[in-house]
């Protein structure tokens, strides 16, 4: 079925890592699929796969370019990862963005906050900004491993509303991985749990 | 005016060696713990420098190239040997040691024979009185900015793999996400010959100027000689250090970028 491959913006086939059975998975344009699972269960190593960050067997495509075929950063440049914990290496907020910051409202920032040194940032501010400066490269699938963790619950709900607004007018696709549950209902259209090796469709209509 | 070399006897250097005899009493009765160590140090240098004093006397008269490319091997296995035992994490076995003994190898080496055949137009050009003190010199402060290079290079980015990652995970080239460690590690491995250059004359006498003044020469011949060594010195070290760094960094990314010590590093258990 052709059509359907077409239409599909993140696709996994056979993706394959350790102690994980082979992985099978479509996502469609605008949606966002929740990820949960006990802590050690491999969510993160799947979304590194993803990201070609570790090495793992089967094929990812997204808008049906297979990870191969482009170079490595120009597949995670497209194909972007949110890790738990963001990492900052130099003084000021600005000097890691590579484009123009945007959203900087929508997550409760005023202008300034591009000159802020990172010294003076709280966990949950630096978790904040990590999220503006992956928008900020404009990727088409959203990997997000524990985006709000550290939030407070009106910031959960900015970087929501904000997640959700990108992924429609975009087209963009986002595997968001949480372990609170209620989270996941409020932002994904699908969702998958992984336990025992094995990742399982969550009630499936 | 030309003075002669005065000649040391064994006299002389014994008066010398109650000194540092002095000094080892008077470390152990302080207990400052130095004596073992000043002690196997004093009569290692003692020995060493004997022994390479009687082969080089005999390697001297009969100026043959392969008594004098043995002793280059040796020289260049030994430095090699001694970048890699200064790593604080060790490199996987015969890559370590190739890494090392490859950017000697082009750096030193060839440096070396480049001043012998076309500065100092040594006849024939591997005359041992010219290319074995030349060659020394090389890999002595090559082997130093090598081994503070890559220490450098190694320890940063392992300390700092969670930042590289995260650079990579942002759609940034390996070469970019390491951009900084590798400039910091380029200065690492520059600073002792750079401040060398910077302090020669001012601060300190070169040895090598040293021991040609003591030995009789005019102090500008001497100079002259010293600036040459510099310049040889600076270029063989930065040559060396850039080789290193580059094949370090790409043997520490995979074909698809991704951050690969595994590639790199011994295993550590």
């Amino acid at each position: 079925m052709p059509d359907l491959c077409c239409k599909a913006m993140l696709r996994l086939e056979e993706l394959k890592i350790p102690n994980l059975e082979p992985v099978n998975l479509t996502i469609e344009p605008g949606e966002c699929m929740g990820l949960s699972g006990e802590s050690g269960s491999g969510k993160t190593r799947l979304l590194r796969a993803i990201a070609d960050m570790d090495e793992h067997g089967g094929q990812v495509y997204a808008e049906n370019i297979a990870q191969d075929q482009v170079k490595a950063h120009e597949w995670r440049h497209r194909v972007m990862l949110l890790p738990a914990e963001s990492q900052w290496w130099f003084d000021t907020v600005d000097q890691h963005f590579s484009a123009q910051a945007k959203y900087t409202e929508a997550l409760g920032f005023g202008q300034e906050v591009m000159r802020w040194n990172i010294s003076r940032c709280s966990s949950g501010e630096k978790q904040r900004l990590s999220i503006l400066r992956m928008l900020s490269n404009c990727p088409r699938v959203l990997l997000l491993d524990e985006p709000t963790a550290n939030l407070d619950s009106s910031n959960i709900a900015r970087v929501e509303d904000l997640i959700r607004s990108y992924l429609s007018k975009h087209h963009a696709v986002a595997i968001w991985v949480s372990h609170d549950a209620s989270q996941l209902e409020r932002v994904s259209q699908q969702q998958c749990h992984l336990s025992d090796g094995e990742l399982k469709q969550v009630g499936a209509a | 005016m030309k003075t002669e070399l005065i000649l040391l006897t064994a006299p002389d250097l014994m008066l010398a060696s109650m000194l540092v005899l002095a000094l080892i009493g008077l470390g152990v009765r302080l207990g400052l713990g130095v004596g073992r160590t000043l002690t196997i140090a004093a009569v290692r240098t003692t020995v060493q420098l004997l022994l390479v004093g009687l082969i080089l006397e005999t390697v001297f008269s009969q100026a043959k190239l392969t008594w004098i490319m043995s002793i280059v091997l040796v020289m260049m296995t030994v430095a090699a040997w001694e970048i890699l035992a200064r790593q604080k994490r060790k490199l996987k076995g015969w890559w370590g040691f190739g890494v090392s003994a490859f950017s000697l190898f082009i750096s030193s080496f060839l440096i070396t024979l480049l001043a012998l055949i076309i500065v100092i137009k040594a006849d024939p050009w591997y005359t041992p009185q010219y290319a074995i003190p030349l060659l020394g010199m090389l890999l002595g402060n090559t082997m130093n900015g090598i081994a503070l290079g890559m220490d450098r290079l190694i320890q940063t980015a392992w300390q700092q793999r969670a930042v590289i990652e995260q650079r990579l995970m942002l759609g940034q080239k390996d070469t970019e996400a390491i951009r900084e460690i590798a400039r910091d590690s380029m200065r690492a491995g520059m600073i002792p010959i750079i401040n060398a250059m910077a302090a020669a004359g001012v601060v300190s006498l070169p040895g090598m100027m040293t021991g040609q003044i003591l030995a009789g020469s005019p102090p500008v011949e001497a100079v002259k000689y010293q600036i040459l060594i510099m310049f040889l010195v600076t270029s063989g070290t930065g040559f060396a250090v850039i080789t290193v760094l580059q094949l370090i960094i790409r043997r520490m990314f995979d074909s698809r970028e991704r951050l690969r010590f595994d590639h790199l590093l011994r295993e550590s258990r």
